[in-house]
């Protein structure tokens, strides 16, 4: 504050040209620069209302001709794309579920409870994060397929339901927020450990809840490499699958066809992004700077 | 006063300490309780594979027969394997490009996005909203804007005079590609370094200032030192993340052309499911495993050379 004040007079009109000069060109930049990672977006949402043939012509053109919103339409006439959003909603919002339920409650043991080896099972926890998913992937797959639950959705939702350990270590960050003395007043007044989980802590931790179940939609959602292991029926495809595949199937392999499937696919993530924008952005800022 | 709190204490201690142990078993047996989904999960979905996958990368499996155990012969046969020395190159290049390319590029769009800037909250959301866009979407995507003739990534460059290459169609270009794509992504990190860079107190700055410091010597000598804890975490990241790309190279390359981008976790998978060779697969995976944690370790414990904590080093 002092500083400031000291510097004022001192500010000549040729620094105010400076500072105007130097404001222009970070403005001039960063809308050069957003415009290119705009772009990919724009064109693919364009694309999708282009005429056939248009992803093979020379030159290419930016903007579509005459807007084929019947695009959007034929998708669903090339591929059976209700099924896949189907099968896509059915195990995200399971395993949403799922993972929310999990990681709440040991976040719980985490953050409120005591009982001997928390601090290493926590490390242990953090440790998990570092391990790739691939070191399980052909064990796992090999269990699944001893139990018969081979292209069938278990081994997608199962997972979630115990304790995904990224989702434990950010709801934990959060809950050791809130004041310890809610705890004990609950305790003094005969509240079981459940129900200081079920009412106090849930209740105060929509937040991080919200952000927890963002991430993990996001995740599960856009999941490629699980569902192609295990499904090997197409009928049992998710959408992330699907549209791949869109372009194997008869007529599919087409520029404003496969944009449509994708600008369909990402709706829901970006409707989502838009909805819990706050949410999401205190989330990456939680666990970048405290982890 | 002291003298008879102590005696008050002492003289409710029998009873309490009684109702205390079994109080604190049954806490500690509720923790478990709580904790339970984790440590099922942690036996059954992780622990257990992994000892599961050590014990199949010393044999031959291919799901049809019992496994058969041959010792080491998974690990020799990779030094002699020329698919696997392919993989491992592709995958270090890749990393060794994309993740400092990408954590520089993200921490110079953080540090236009900290100035006095009209419509921050619009700016932040146009290079964070990208990084949603799940792999499969953005390799279709791209697939298309990579195209060597009809894509429009050529057709912007050649109004700069530049004729662009065969993006996807030659090994030269084609992990430039995934380079290129992988910046487009790096709106997660930007988020996080923005958020550093907020953190760090402006009176730094106005000290430096005032001893006449200019702007590299403020950025080496007080930006980066203060948020090298968030460099770290996304470089971390960052490695663990670019050593396990998978969907971009299965949709867009598949690994061609000439195994140009034949990433390791691609080569894996065909190992293991294409090929059905689950004792090698289980072995390549091991050792990308322990490449990971090399990394990480190293990063971990030179951390302390360059990684600044505010408040001491003991976090």
């Amino acid at each position: 504050m002092a500083t400031q004040t000291l510097r004022r007079p001192r500010r000549s009109g040729r620094r105010v040209a400076r500072d105007t000069l130097r404001s222009v060109v970070i403005h001039a930049v960063l809308i050069a620069l957003g415009s290119v990672f705009v772009l990919p977006l724009l064109w693919t949402v364009v694309s999708s209302l282009k005429e056939p043939g248009a992803g093979i012509k020379f030159p290419p053109q930016f903007f579509p001709q005459t807007f084929m919103w019947g695009n959007y339409r034929r998708v669903f006439e090339l591929i059976p794309f209700v099924t896949f959003f189907r099968n896509s909603v059915l195990i995200t919002s399971i395993s949403v579920v799922g993972e929310l339920f999990s990681a709440s409650l040991v976040a719980f043991a985490f953050a409120r409870l005591r009982f001997p080896g928390r601090n290493f099972l926590f490390l242990l926890l953090l440790a998990t994060m570092m391990i790739p998913y691939p070191v399980t992937m052909v064990p796992t797959f090999i269990m699944f397929k001893q139990l018969n639950l081979v292209n069938t959705y278990f081994p997608l939702i199962l997972p979630p339901f115990f304790g995904p350990a990224f989702s434990i270590f950010l709801l934990r960050q959060f809950f050791l927020t809130i004041n310890m003395e809610l705890d004990e007043a609950a305790k003094v007044d005969g509240a079981s450990e459940f129900r200081i989980y079920r009412q106090i802590i849930l209740p105060l931790s929509k937040p991080a809840l919200a952000t927890v179940g963002i991430f993990s939609f996001m995740t599960y959602w856009n999941d490629f490499l699980t569902p192609l292991i295990y499904l090997s029926e197409s009928s049992k495809y998710t959408l992330a699958v699907g549209i791949f595949y869109l372009r194997s199937f008869r007529g599919g392999n087409e520029l404003a066809f496969q944009m449509a499937a994708s600008v369909m696919f990402v709706a829901p993530c970006i409707i989502m992004f838009f909805i819990a924008q706050r949410f999401l952005v205190q989330g990456i800022v939680t666990t970048g700077l405290k982890g | 006063m002291a003298g008879v709190q102590n005696i008050q204490s002492r003289a409710e201690l029998p009873p309490r300490r009684l109702f205390r142990l079994t109080n604190r078993r049954r806490e500690a047996l509720v923790g478990y309780l709580f904790l339970s989904p984790w440590l099922i999960g942690f036996l059954v979905f992780l622990a257990g594979p992994m000892v599961a996958s050590l014990l199949l990368s010393f044999t031959q499996y291919k799901l049809i027969t019992p496994p058969i155990w041959i010792g080491t012969a998974n690990y020799q046969r990779m030094f002699s394997d020329d698919l696997f020395y392919r993989s491992l190159r592709v995958t270090s290049m890749y990393t060794l490009i994309s993740v400092p390319l990408g954590i520089a590029a993200a921490l110079g769009v953080a540090l236009l996005l900290n100035q006095k800037i009209f419509a921050r909250g619009v700016f932040r959301t146009v290079f964070y909203l990208p990084s949603i866009i799940s792999g499969v979407a953005v390799a279709i995507v791209f697939a298309w804007i990579f195209n060597f003739k009809f894509g429009i990534l050529n057709y912007f460059l050649s109004f700069l005079g530049i004729s662009g290459p065969n993006w996807l169609g030659s090994p030269r270009w084609a992990l430039w590609a995934f380079v290129l794509m992988s910046l487009w992504g790096i709106g997660g990190n930007t988020v996080i370094f923005l958020a550093a860079l907020q953190g760090v107190p402006q009176e730094l700055y106005e000290a430096a200032e005032i001893d006449g410091a200019r702007a590299p010597v403020k950025f080496w000598r007080i930006t980066v030192p203060m948020i090298s804890p968030a460099i770290l975490f996304t470089s971390i990241l960052g490695i663990i993340g670019s050593f396990q790309t998978f969907t971009q190279a299965y949709i867009l390359t598949n690994g061609g052309p000439a195994n140009s981008t034949l990433f390791y976790l691609l080569y894996l998978y065909k190992n293991a499911f294409n090929w059905f060779e689950m004792g090698y697969a289980s072995a390549l995976a091991w050792v990308l495993f322990l490449i990971i944690m090399a990394w990480t370790l190293l990063f971990l414990r030179t951390s302390a050379l360059w990684v600044h904590y505010e408040g001491g080093r003991d976090r």
